[in-house]
């Protein structure tokens, strides 16, 4: 019996060496494992074998049938394995054809660049308002220190409109006036986003209407370090710690001191390129500490109140960050060109 | 302004490198926009120590450097003729080192031809051999090196130059004539070479529009003093007293606070020196002679505007007798003719200089052509054919008196006369930003003593001043604390009064009042800028921080308190509907403004109602398709679609801006928000895969809808509707309650013909972004996540084909009630199984309870009531 069970163990081994396949393997573990396998018999007569013979004979028998069944599982993980490796072998993509294209929104590059500048301003604990795109000549240029005929009137080429008196903002100052009269006594933090127009040939640094937002801080003890200050923040928040930024004395009628303040030109580094007129600098705004006239058209005292106030160009920050090199990208709206932001 | 710094040097030593200068100039607020270098050599900007500095100068510079050892000054003893050429001289030349005879074309040389030797010789600019000089044949500057040439048989390797080879102007009529004082073989950089700064002139600088202003910024920002001679301003006391000889009568003081003549007898009419016709042409004006220059020379150089009149003209007029001027505003009807030529209809504001014949110029601004009077200063900016044209270089007189204007007008008049005019002259851009009246004078005496220096004659003794409004130089008052208050850094009062005092402030301490220490300054007087009271203390504050540095002042953060904080909802609102866009797949636009109606129009059908509503136009448009306000945002929205069509296929764009609306009533024009949206093309983009060829329709359109409207949270209504942008059939508005928020649909095909776009089907929408971010509630509450199971279940009915599928799923929420959670149609069929004129719907519903899992016979009993619902409302029937 012993025999028996040594010639059924090698057949059923080299059975198993010939299945190829799960198919192949489950009938062979029916065969050799299952209630009509050839071990079964064996196991059946144990009872009626001598207590002599027994134990070897039942020992032998449960050595095999183990011996089997581990055989199996072996034989099945190693089928399982080839089976995967084949198809992870025949299932191959050509990785590099394009992906499919899904639909995106974007925003408009002029809202990115704006809401960026709102980000770093809110953050500083400016809150934003709004005022209206076509104005009075009184808020565009009369409560800004700017009475008629003014020589300071030749620095705003502005459109002017078939409502008298009423011009398209050529900056976003009137704003000021706004704000203050709506809040006066209260200190100011505000930001005036919006269009402005200026009557301008179209150029490669020109256009007819272009955003600006409006910077206004009002209150005790604001000086114009605090406008450098924030105005220095805003840069590194926008372009890091290495730009360069020039504070220079200008002149604006509703500031006093007046400033203009350019970036370091990254188009060019610096060297001077089309972009920046070859000066090396981009005009991003004009700024100053809040004329005491036009904190007086505002509703606040200039002997207690002082503020300073900015308008900045944010297509000329969008230009500078991504090295547009013409103005006219921006109301085109060529999907070439959106596509990027 | 063109700024030579040779006559800077006049009155004030440059002791830093130019490129330091000029930054120090462009961040004190006197912006150097060019640097045209005369001769001189250019900063280097290859070299690296060199290189920072020039980056932070920023300045264009140009010009052409004079090789030292190359282009030297040179002595002319002999003009000879060339034995070949009509039109060509020798010239026997001494460099300083050798003689040469050198080859020239220059037709102010042939005077001088065959001469023998000359009794003075001529000193001229002269290229060596190997030179590099602009090609004086060729339009603009191209650079050339001097080689050996033959020219009619006669060797030439050299050159005498003209100002064009050299790069000082354009001009090559003729070669340079230097003065006769000029030195021999000298490198000629070292004689002539310059620089030319390019000043951007803002309003309240306007005191530094001529050299002397420029000097005394250079000197409060270089730390250095000014050095005026004492005689500057001084005339030769001569001749006999001017008193009698003319008379001023000023009708309005306001207008005229000042008016000053001088005469001198008997001027030498000719020529002006080569050094004054050289800073004339570096500073942008023509030389024209000796008088006409003076005028112009003087005015660049302190700042007042003369006007030279030929005195016995004047004396003809007055039939005999001595001159009366006479300044009063234009009368009614009134017409000058000036020198250019053009007959001018005058504003009764226009101030005119008149005798007792009648008018000579408009004041301040340009003379007239029919007095025939000694034409002057005023003449129109230099690149133009200038009125001088027509004045004394056509005379023949060579000897004449000269009665010298320097007036004081009101700079608002004289902007509104030029304004009106359309008249612009050196003299009205320095009277329309202001001339302090006490420059008339000064102006006056500088002019004659020019004068007399270039022209000889007698100059008569002292002047005729009438002068009856004396501005008030402001006095202004300042302590230390004010400064620190504004500019955030702390100055000692002695810090402060240097200052000012460096800019020609009269400073006293006032210590009467301790603890105060109060600075008491007195504005100098040729300064109209500063102000009192406030507003001037803001001007002195300006001052020192121009002068102290503006990249000196500390970079501080806000310390003062901080608002109030107040939410925007209209700002945020439209930020959403922005961003709920873009979520959705849209790219967002931003288009023109202006436009024109004819360009809006055509989102109309042919046929239909027009735009009606009245236009915000521009009265000074900038081109002729940009002459209106834009009325409807859609339109700006379908023109970008126009344009992307010829490079896109699929195009799904939205803005949000505003509208314009001209207002009879109101004070400002109507400003309205609108959301346009326009999609067309296929659903999908491009791609090697296969895939849906379909293309966006109504129903697309429906969905960002939706999809909009849910993320703000609005409840809305979608009916049928009709307008003349859209296809009546396919056309549907966005109600909320009552109020209708917006239209949308597809184009009508006769607006679709209007355009330029790809064949695909245009939808698009209108909405109202007022309206829109008013109906945003503050607040919505969240739906419960259900613990316990739903039932999904199919429900297929057949409905008239008339009955809209709205109603349909309207009445199966009505009979559901809260139960069923979700109805969605999956599917419409027509088949001709189901009969004519019907449609089947299939839903999907979703049962749901928030408190129990519901069993087989709830859901039953609701089916049963959707479906008798549907049965007595729509006639519906359960589809087999």
């Amino acid at each position: 019996m012993l025999a028996d069970l040594d010639r059924i163990e090698q057949q059923a081994l080299k059975a198993l060496e010939a299945t190829q396949d799960e198919t192949s393997l489950e009938i062979w573990r029916v065969a050799y494992l299952g209630r009509s396998a050839p071990l079964m018999p064996i196991f059946d007569q144990l009872s009626k074998l001598s207590k002599e013979e027994r134990p070897a004979i039942g020992k032998r028998a449960n050595e095999v049938k183990r011996a089997l069944e581990t055989a199996y599982s072996a034989r099945l993980e190693a089928l399982r394995q080839s089976k995967l490796q084949q198809s992870l072998q025949s299932e191959r993509l050509d990785v590099t054809l394009p992906g499919r294209s899904i639909p995106i929104g974007r925003l408009h590059p002029a809202t990115i660049s704006m809401r960026n500048v709102i980000r770093a301003f809110a953050d500083m604990g400016f809150q934003v308002y709004r005022s209206p795109e076509a104005e009075t000549d009184d808020y565009n240029f009369g409560l800004l220190n700017m009475p008629p005929n003014h020589p300071a009137r030749d620095m705003y080429d502005t459109f002017y409109t078939s409502m008298p008196s009423v011009s398209l903002r050529p900056h976003t100052s009137p704003g000021q006036i706004h704000v203050m009269r709506q809040y006066a006594p209260e200190p100011i933090r505000a930001i005036l986003p919006g269009m402005c127009y200026r009557y301008e040939q179209v150029s490669a640094r020109h256009e007819t209407q272009f955003y600006q937002i409006e910077v206004l801080a009002v209150g005790k003890n604001i000086t114009l370090g605090d406008l450098k200050g924030t105005l220095g923040d805003l840069a590194h928040r926008l372009f890091g710690q290495n730009i360069r930024t020039r504070f220079r004395a200008s002149y604006f009628p509703f500031t006093e001191p007046s400033a203009e303040f350019d970036f370091e030109c990254l188009i060019c580094g610096g060297k001077g390129c089309s972009v920046c007129s070859w000066s090396g600098w981009l005009e991003i705004g004009g700024c100053g500490m809040v004329h005491p006239t036009v904190l007086q058209n505002g509703g606040y005292d200039p002997e207690k109140f002082s503020g300073f106030a900015a308008g900045l160009g944010t297509e000329r920050i969008m230009m500078l960050k991504h090295r547009i090199e013409d103005i006219r990208y921006f109301w085109a709206n060529d999907m070439r060109f959106l596509e990027q932001f | 302004m063109l700024v030579p710094i040779s006559w800077l040097k006049d009155f004030v030593d440059i002791t830093i490198p130019i490129p330091e200068l000029v930054r120090r100039l462009t961040m004190a607020g006197l912006e150097v926009e060019h640097v045209t270098y005369i001769g001189l050599p250019l900063p280097q900007t290859s070299a690296s120590g060199q290189e920072a500095a020039l980056d932070a100068v920023g300045t264009n510079n140009s010009g052409l450097a004079w090789e030292p050892d190359k282009i030297v000054t040179a002595s002319v003893s002999e003009v000879m003729p060339h034995p070949n050429a009509d039109r060509l001289v020798l010239c026997k030349l001494y460099d300083g080192e050798r003689e040469h005879v050198v080859l020239t074309g220059a037709p102010n040389l042939y005077p001088y031809k065959g001469l023998g030797l000359l009794p003075k010789p001529l000193k001229v600019a002269y290229a060596r051999q190997g030179a590099r000089i602009y090609d004086g044949h060729q339009p603009g500057q191209v650079l050339t090196t001097l080689k050996p040439a033959k020219i009619r048989g006669i060797e030439s390797y050299s050159m005498i130059c003209s100002e064009k080879e050299l790069g000082i102007s354009e001009d090559h009529e003729g070669v340079i004539l230097l003065d006769d004082d000029a030195p021999v073989g000298v490198p000629l950089a070292d004689y002539l070479g310059d620089a030319v700064l390019d000043i951007k002139i803002l309003p309240n600088i306007a005191r530094a529009a001529n050299i002397l202003g420029v000097a005394r910024e250079v000197a409060a920002l270089t730390g250095v003093l000014m050095h005026i001679p004492d005689d500057f301003y001084q005339v030769p006391a001569e001749g006999p007293d001017i008193a009698g000889k003319a008379s001023i009568e000023i009708t309005n003081p306001e207008l005229n606070p000042r008016f000053v003549l001088g005469l001198v007898q008997d001027v030498n009419i000719k020529p002006s020196p080569y050094w004054m016709q050289l800073r004339l042409k570096l500073a942008g004006m023509r030389p024209i002679n000796n008088i006409v220059d003076v005028t112009n020379y003087a005015m660049l150089e302190v700042g007042e505007p003369l006007h030279a009149f030929d005195y016995d003209v004047l004396v003809q007029r007055a039939g005999g007798s001595s001159p009366t001027i006479i300044t009063r505003a234009a009368n009614p009807n009134e017409h000058l003719t000036t020198l250019d030529c053009i007959d001018r209809a005058l504003s009764s504001f226009t101030v005119l200089v008149c005798d007792t014949a009648g008018s000579l110029s408009i004041a301040g601004v340009m003379g007239g052509a029919e007095s025939e009077v000694f034409e002057a200063s005023e003449n129109t900016d230099n690149n133009t054919n200038g009125p001088q044209d027509a004045g004394p270089s056509a005379r023949t007189k060579s000897t004449s008196t000269i009665l010298l204007e320097g007036a004081a007008w009101n700079n608002i008049n004289i902007r509104k006369t030029v304004a009106a005019q359309k008249l612009q002259s050196e003299a009205a851009f320095r009277f329309s930003r202001g001339v302090h009246p006490a420059m008339a004078e000064r102006g006056v005496r500088r002019g004659i003593k020019l004068m007399r220096q270039l022209a000889g004659g007698v100059v008569y003794q002292g002047v005729i001043d009438n002068y009856p409004l004396r501005p008030a130089d402001p006095v202004n008052e300042l302590t230390p604390e004010d400064v620190e208050r504004e500019l955030g850094i702390k100055l000692s009062v002695h810090e402060i009064i240097k200052i000012l005092q460096s800019l020609e402030f009269k400073c006293e301490l006032i210590t009467d009042q301790p603890p105060q220490v109060i600075i008491r300054a007195q504005t100098p007087d040729y300064r109209l800028d500063i102000n009192d009271g406030l507003v001037g203390k803001a001007d002195l504050l300006e001052e020192i921080a121009r002068i102290y540095g503006y990249d000196r002042i500390p970079e501080t953060r806000l310390t003062s308190e901080l608002p109030p904080q107040r939410s925007n909802p209209t700002i945020e609102g439209e930020e959403r509907i922005v961003d709920r866009l873009v979520d959705l797949g849209l790219q967002e636009i931003v288009s023109h403004r202006q436009t024109t109606p004819e360009r809006e129009a055509r989102r109309l059908a042919p046929g239909t109602p027009s735009d009606d509503q009245p236009y915000l136009r521009i009265i000074n448009p900038i081109a002729s398709d940009r002459v209106v306000m834009r009325h409807s945002v859609l339109n700006s929205v379908l023109e970008a679609v126009e344009r992307n069509s010829r490079i896109r296929q699929r195009i799904a764009f939205f803005e949000v801006g505003p509208i314009f609306m001209a207002s009879e009533a109101g004070e400002r024009p109507d400003e309205l928000h609108r959301l346009a949206i326009v999609l067309t093309g296929p659903r999908s983009l491009p791609g090697w895969q296969k895939q849906s060829d379909e293309v966006m329709d109504f129903y697309d359109l429906k969905g960002i809808i939706s999809g909009l409207m849910e993320g703000l949270h609005i409840d809305f209504l979608v009916e049928p509707a009709e307008h003349p942008t859209f296809h009546p059939g396919k056309t549907a508005r966005i109600l909320a309650g009552e109020q209708q928020i917006g239209i949308y649909g597809e184009l009508h095909p006769l607006v679709v013909e209007r355009y330029d776009f790809s064949p695909n089907p245009v939808v698009a929408a209108d909405i109202n972004v007022d309206l829109l971010t008013s109906l945003i509630p503050d607040r919505y509450n969240m739906q419960l996540v259900p613990a316990f199971p739903p039932v999904l279940e199919d429900l297929a009915v057949v409905v008239d084909e008339e009955i809209p599928g709205g109603r349909v799923a309207g009445v199966i929420k009505q009979a559901a009630g809260r139960i069923v959670t979700d109805i969605t149609l999956f599917d419409v069929y027509r088949s001709d199984q189901i009969g004519k004129g019907k449609k089947s719907l299939a839903y999907s519903l979703t049962y749901q309870a928030s408190d129990k899992t519901l069993t087989d016979n709830d859901v039953a009993q609701i089916r049963q009531r959707i479906i008798r619902k549907l049965d007595q409302e729509l006639g519906a029937k359960l589809r087999a």
